[in-house]
């Protein structure tokens, strides 16, 4: 079975909701583990790649809390396309898509759970929750991680805790992230001081996918940066109370814009809803920048709740992978045809939709 | 001022980088830049040269010890030239072989250089399952001296469990 007939529609996967989700679009905890007696697959020969994957993959499917249904398959066996398409669902690294032969990928059902394989280090395993879930992101890894060292043994020291092939993840081996969409920050021109105090409290902020990508569409991703030297439940508390202050910080900056200048920002959603309807051809990075806005409109009450997951629905299907597999051809469309198609697609399914109504907004009460 | 590598001459260059808001600075005489070919600031980070000031040590042990300047990971093979340049360790036991220049490494990039976290469940059970054994042996023995035989049979039943369960 192709992966994608495995995934959840982006439909789907859009209409799930968490808490606190008009900011915290997802949060997410990774571990990184590695065998205790092969080397760090970086560094390791074919075979002992082979070795930690045959090892690893069915140790990961037999976990009860991966289901009987998971998806288990290798690296090699899925399309360039399939793996870009797993990228735009946050589900495996840009770096993992890079693999073939040697590295996998297991996936649960619910897509809440995902274990790469022989990425940097032999096992990457993610747990990803729509909302403001920290904590029970922590806790449903922990639980996966637990249960997998009844069958494998992973490298541990008592002072380096578990190792790993980058130093800068040894000891809990832990990332934990919320991705975080702040369009009142950035239009209210808050989020670079916002930037620097998050960064003081040694906190990375980092761009849509990761390490050395832009912040597209107000999106930014929030993570702890050390990993030795202080406990996994303190280092997701942590986060939790910057991600609180985050949360009040952004509703506080669009309280601000409505009070202060609400033409403005009236102005700005109302022309993006003008140009995504209207356009015949879009990049994404305009497209992204302006979807954020259409969604800010929502939050505010400018267009209905319930679209809240068309929103969020185009801004997945509008990434190049996604486009792709929509597209009736089979070759490959260049970046010209995708804007062409991109803006195609937009303009179809916001056919459908209101107009913003500046009227329906209801300004909530401010925070101390 | 001298220079911080080799602690003899004037040193004239002088960098600063800043990583994740932390500035650091590096002061060397300009035949040690050469030597490190620092003078294209494109193809240079600081932490390179601050992980090489770190292994300066390790590689002149290696040396004295008539080895080839390098040293290498006996299980996996992996030298402290590759772990410069990538920054990356090969394998479980290079912890071990490398722990000289990680130790410094690891203070700036860590909040400690101790694990505070999670220790695997099987580890955890076992010391438990120690630290229990010990505490009811010492009372048996307590129980023995002071003739409590009574006691002494109950703590010996408890032993077995513990050692049975573990």
């Amino acid at each position: 079975m192709s992966v994608l007939d495995f995934l959840i529609s982006p439909a789907e996967a859009c209409a799930r909701s968490g808490p606190n989700d008009k900011i915290v679009l997802s949060s997410r905890v990774r571990l990184a583990r590695n065998l205790r007696t092969v080397p760090f697959p970086t560094h390791a020969k074919k075979a002992d790649r082979v070795r930690a994957y045959e090892t690893l993959v069915p140790a990961v499917r037999s976990l009860a809390m991966m289901g009987d249904d998971a998806f288990a398959d290798s690296m090699e066996k899925l399309t360039a396309l399939e793996k870009q398409v797993l990228v735009e669902r946050h589900l495996i690294s840009r770096e993992h898509a890079a693999k073939g032969a040697g590295s996998g990928l297991v996936l649960n059902r619910e897509e809440s759970l995902s274990v790469m394989v022989n990425e940097e280090d032999h096992l990457r395993m993610q747990s990803l929750r729509p909302g403001m879930q920290l904590r029970q992101s922590w806790l449903a890894l922990d639980a996966v991680d637990s249960a997998l060292q009844e069958q494998v043994e992973f490298a541990f020291t008592p002072q380096y805790g578990y190792l790993t092939a980058c130093p800068t993840n040894l000891g809990t081996g832990i990332r934990v992230s919320a991705m975080l969409h702040l369009p009142g920050l950035v239009l209210g021109e808050q989020i670079n001081q916002i930037i620097q105090a998050v960064n003081k409290l040694g906190l990375a902020v980092r761009g849509l996918y990761g390490e050395g990508t832009e912040a597209l569409g107000n999106i930014f991703q929030v993570s702890n940066q050390m990993t030795l030297g202080e406990a996994e439940s303190d280092i997701v508390e942590r986060l939790d109370k910057v991600l609180k202050q985050i949360i009040e910080n952004e509703e506080n900056a669009r309280i601000g814009l409505l009070e202060k200048k609400p033409k403005v920002l009236f102005n700005h959603i109302g022309r993006a809803f003008g140009v995504l309807s209207n356009a015949h051809t879009i990049s994404s990075k305009e497209t992204m920048n302006l979807l954020s806005l259409l969604r800010l409109g929502v939050d505010l009450g400018m267009l209905p709740a319930s679209r809240k997951g068309l929103v969020d629905e185009l801004f997945l299907v509008s990434q190049p992978a996604h486009l792709q597999l929509a597209h009736p051809a089979k070759e490959k469309l260049g970046a010209d045809e995708r804007d062409l198609f991109r803006a195609d697609q937009l303009r179809t399914r916001l056919a459908a939709l209101e107009k913003p109504d500046h009227t329906k907004v209801v300004l909530p009460p401010a925070k101390a | 001022m001298t220079c911080q590598l080799c602690k003899q001459r004037e040193a004239t260059v002088h960098l600063t980088q800043i990583i994740e808001n932390e500035m650091k600075k590096v002061d060397i005489c300009d035949q040690c830049a050469k030597e490190k070919q620092l003078h294209d600031p494109t193809t240079f980070s600081l932490a390179d040269l601050l992980l090489g000031l770190g292994s300066g040590k390790e590689t002149e042990k290696a040396k004295d010890e008539g080895g080839e300047g390098d040293i290498k990971c006996p299980n996996c093979g992996f030298s402290q030239a590759d772990f410069k340049k990538s920054a990356r360790l090969g394998c479980s036991e290079c912890y071990e072989v490398f722990a000289e220049s990680l130790a410094g490494m690891l203070k700036g990039m860590h909040k400690g250089t101790q694990h505070r976290g999670k220790v695997p469940p099987k580890l955890r059970r076992g010391l438990e399952t120690g630290a229990q054994l010990a505490r009811l042996e010492k009372q048996l023995k307590e129980a023995i001296a002071a003739e409590n035989f009574e006691a002494a049979a109950h703590l010996r039943d408890e032993i077995r469990a513990a050692k049975a369960a573990a």
